[in-house]
């Protein structure tokens, strides 16, 4: 019943929005994206957990000025992750989400309106996203601005939806145009939440005894990335990118990430990258607490931690008609490897680590 | 009072900034970005693979947003 009236209000909004975007329309500099369509499967599996399934988009031009993306995902997650094992019974689950997007053009400005929805049996988030794209200067800079409103109900099996969050997202972004052959944008977002943030399966350590985690009801978050891509001659493009997160829960993350792409013949393009994340730990994160405080958690992603990621992408251009439709078929992996600093795996003692992998393979056709 | 006056230097030194930039010109003309335009220049190539890689992440990390990427809204507790 919310969930309908929800989509009542979210397509009211969308209608709005078009409307009075028709009622400006004008001179236009600006393209839209392609048409594309795009196929995916993909699988994640590391720490006890594997979450796999397909994911497809569509985007089709509507006349010269409008744009339709429609996107759907599913994970099916099989968790018997060190949480689950130590203090529950491995379970299996299915997350959807789709997602339904418009795109205008006007002048030389991008304007897109999105909703998405996600659904799994005991967690329900509805989003709706609206992100203006500017270029300035003869093309050089694209200034951006986008806001989300998120909507979540969340659950528990067995006594259904007890509690609600709400989410706030500001971002701003620039991507400046440097040399014929370098680009750099920088992006900031500002997150605000407030509502039910813990998770009501699990559970934190006091003087050893198991306790109900007890996060705050607000939490805000601040990230601000910087990218460069450049082609250093005959498209041997390299990338970097640095962003550093931090919240008023005590958490101050920096994430790093380098690549290298090129092409070998004209059909194949080959990318290669590193990524680092580090982060402390959140102020009321503790392995075993030994004193009794309002808020605690044993969540390990707010605990002090750094993960190494080392990813290849293939990409083979299958076929192309000039001027009618290219097919692209790429294959992405990522290992990754996590080591915590505070997070002890209950069963051994020891500081808890593993390895995971990320798995895409994906076909998409442009049209 | 120092408090409104760094306020008011930030101010004069931003509008000097934006002004200036109507001046500009720019440097690297249409004609020069044949490089720039090569899908291998893309910061983010693939929207569904850039977008699940994000999911994979926010779900494993405390750390979110910032990436020019538009999130889909999970259960990430």
């Amino acid at each position: 019943m919310a969930a309908t009236s929800l989509w009542r209000r979210l397509v009211r909004l969308l209608g709005g929005f078009v409307g009075s975007l028709l009622a400006a329309g004008g001179a236009r500099a600006v393209a839209l994206p392609d048409n594309v369509g795009e196929a995916m499967a993909h699988v994640y599996s590391g720490g006890g957990v594997t979450a796999s399934g397909p994911a497809l988009l569509v985007r089709k031009n509507l006349g010269d000025r409008f744009s339709i993306t429609g996107s759907y995902y599913a994970d099916f997650v099989s968790n018997a992750s060190i949480d689950v094992v130590t203090t529950a019974s491995p379970y299996r689950e299915t997350r959807n989400a789709y997602g339904l997007g418009l795109n205008y053009v006007v002048r030389d400005s991008l304007i897109t309106v999105a909703a998405a929805t996600s659904r799994e049996p005991d967690y329900i988030a509805d989003a709706l996203n609206v992100d203006v794209a500017q270029d300035v200067f003869g093309g050089m800079t694209t200034v951006s601005l986008g806001f989300t409103r998120g909507w979540d109900q969340v659950g528990k099996t067995g006594e259904g939806f007890f509690d609600t969050a709400d989410h706030w997202r500001y971002r701003i972004g620039a991507t400046q145009v440097l040399t014929p052959n370098w680009l750099m944008s920088a992006n900031f977002e500002a997150i605000s939440d407030d509502g039910y943030l813990g998770n009501p399966y699990r559970v934190a350590l006091v003087f050893g005894a198991a306790v109900p985690e007890s996060v705050p009801r607000t939490r805000s978050s601040r990230a601000f990335q910087l990218r460069a891509i450049g082609d250093l001659g005959e498209r041997n493009v390299v990338r970097g990118a640095y962003r550093y997160f931090w919240d008023n829960w005590g958490i101050n993350a920096h994430t790093f990430e380098l690549g290298y792409a090129r092409y070998f013949g004209k059909d194949w393009m080959a990318d290669g990258f590193v990524r680092y994340h580090m982060q402390d730990g959140a102020l009321f994160f503790s392995d075993n607490a030994t004193s009794d405080t309002a808020y605690i958690t044993r969540n390990r992603q707010l605990s002090s931690f750094n993960d190494v990621g080392l990813g290849f992408n293939l990409a083979y251009t299958a076929k192309t008609v000039p001027g009618q439709y290219s097919v692209v078929v790429t294959g992405a992996v990522e290992f990754m490897n996590f080591k915590f600093s505070e997070f002890t795996d209950v069963r051994t003692g020891q500081l808890y680590s593993f390895n995971a992998y990320l798995a895409q393979l994906l076909v998409s056709v442009t049209f | 009072m120092r408090g409104s006056r760094s306020y008011l230097i930030a101010a004069a030194l931003g509008s000097m900034l934006l002004l200036g930039g109507c001046a500009l010109q720019p440097w690297v003309k249409p004609y020069e970005r044949e490089s720039l335009a090569d899908p291998i220049m893309n910061l983010q190539r693939s929207t569904l693979i850039g977008q699940h890689r994000e999911h994979v992440y926010d779900v494993r990390e405390g750390a979110r947003g910032a990436t020019g990427i538009q999130g889909t809204g999970c259960g990430c507790n």
